[in-house]
């Protein structure tokens, strides 16, 4: 255990995510849809002191294994992010976050003239190019500033 | 071709768009043959924007196939005045008609409503995204006018909002076209368009000047700079207009030079242009029957 880890609280079972970027932790639980309103224990370091990265922020969240599926979204916004499945204080598995094809139900629209942005009853749904994403609907392409856009 | 839906032109191969602009020519040769073709087509005309020839062509080109239409109407006098989303609209749709023909001023209508039914949608304009049909009867224009391959073609104009310049681009990446696109400064093609033009590897130039470009063009497609499109009126009076052709624009202009236009025009084109060999703006518009008797043909 590194005293960067140390530095938030050791978690019996549940999900370490590392190496997110500095300043990025409260997008990762956003995206995550984490807010702490089911009773999961989540604790944050952030601009903690990193050799590969200079500053980095480490999301834990107590008590819940994240899906693959969730991960993966996670690469939208911390593709470097390195994830660690705790069981009973141990790293049960290490997994990288890939980015998906398609992310749907995350990221709202940013064109008021999509029609995601007109009171269907649909979901707002991305590709993920090699940079950014792009509206399966409108088409607009999101290159920047991603987490201005996450769906509350 | 043998698609579900038409939605934008990306999806078409050079096959189909060649095989569509073929059985147009029949069509066009002989429309009265074809009569009988489909007799059984009910075709559902759902325009939420105002439309003069993209809608009566569709209706026409039902009608000579042999089929009929239905007509949503004006927004004003149907259910969506109610607060009727897009989604249900279509799928009670769906239950009347053979193929939903789609006009509607948020992009990604199209795309949303082909989700909701099983039966074709044709994408006849999405706001300033996609109007594949009116692409592919450019396309046929411009093939009988000067050929699709070794095509040198200026589109000058509104290229940000302008739906048909965005489909006509995406389809001539299909073909030997180098595409010069002339257009003020904040009126270039999107972000979208130009992505998907560079994964393509077309062939384009960007100009401000029509001048620098003109003498080499075979056709100059010009458009409407689109006051309703635009979020700011002073925006728009900034770029209003900034391009209208005349015989004194031409001067250096090839004199097989074909002028187009998806129309409707407002001052981009003088109408002294009108019975030029330039003008082949309203032949273009007659080729919407031919043309969409191919696609409704090809669809169903």
């Amino acid at each position: 255990m590194t005293d960067t880890e140390l530095r938030v609280s050791k978690i019996r079972n549940g999900t370490v995510i590392d190496h997110v970027n500095a300043g990025e932790a409260l997008h990762v639980l956003a995206l995550l849809d984490i807010d702490g309103a089911s009773g999961e224990t989540v604790s944050l370091g952030m601009n903690v002191p990193s050799q590969t990265m200079g500053k980095k922020d480490v999301v834990k969240v107590e008590g819940r294994e994240l899906s693959q599926n969730e991960l993966d979204v996670l690469s939208l916004i911390a593709p470097d992010a390195t994830i660690n499945i705790i069981r009973e204080y141990e790293v049960a598995e290490k997994k990288h976050v890939e980015p998906p094809e398609t992310v749907s139900g995350v990221l709202a629209c940013p064109n008021p003239d999509c029609i995601t942005n007109a009171g269907e009853p649909v979901q707002p749904r991305f590709d993920v190019l090699s940079e950014g994403v792009r509206c399966a609907y409108c088409e607009t392409i999101v290159r920047d500033d991603l987490t201005d856009h996450l769906l509350a | 071709m043998r698609h579900d839906h038409l939605l934008t032109a990306k999806q078409l191969t050079r096959a189909d768009i060649e095989a569509v602009l073929d059985r147009a020519r029949e069509f066009a040769d002989d429309p009265s043959a074809f009569r009988e073709r489909h007799p059984e087509l009910l075709l559902a005309l759902c325009f939420f924007e105002p439309s003069t020839r993209t809608k009566m062509s569709f209706e026409t080109a039902a009608k000579r196939l042999g089929g009929d239409v239905v007509d949503m109407g004006s927004v004003e006098s149907s259910s969506v005045k109610k607060g009727e989303s897009l989604a249900d609209t279509v799928r009670v749709i769906e239950g009347y008609a053979d193929a939903i023909v789609l006009r509607h001023p948020k992009q990604g209508a199209a795309q949303l409503a082909s989700e909701y039914v099983d039966v074709p949608v044709v994408n006849a304009g999405d706001g300033a995204g996609h109007h594949p049909s009116q692409t592919l009867l450019d396309l046929y224009t411009i093939r009988e006018n000067a050929g699709l391959d070794d095509l040198s073609i200026g589109i000058l104009g509104d290229l940000k909002y302008g739906r048909t310049v965005h489909s006509l681009a995406h389809a001539l990446t299909k073909f030997d076209a180098r595409q010069h696109f002339i257009s003020p400064e904040s009126l270039k093609l999107p972000r979208g368009v130009r992505y998907d033009l560079h994964e393509a590897g077309a062939n384009v130039r960007e100009h401000e000047s029509l001048d620098d470009v003109l003498p080499n063009l075979d056709v100059l497609y010009v458009t409407r700079i689109q006051r309703e499109r635009f979020p700011d009126e002073e925006e728009y009076r900034k770029v209003a207009g900034k391009y209208s052709i005349d015989t004194e624009t031409l001067e250096h202009a090839r004199d097989d030079l074909s002028i187009m236009h998806p129309l409707p025009r407002v001052d981009e084109i003088a109408p002294e242009l009108d019975d030029t060999g330039h003008a082949t703006y309203f032949s273009q518009a007659h080729n919407g029957v031919p043309v969409r008797m191919a696609l409704l043909d090809s669809l169903l």
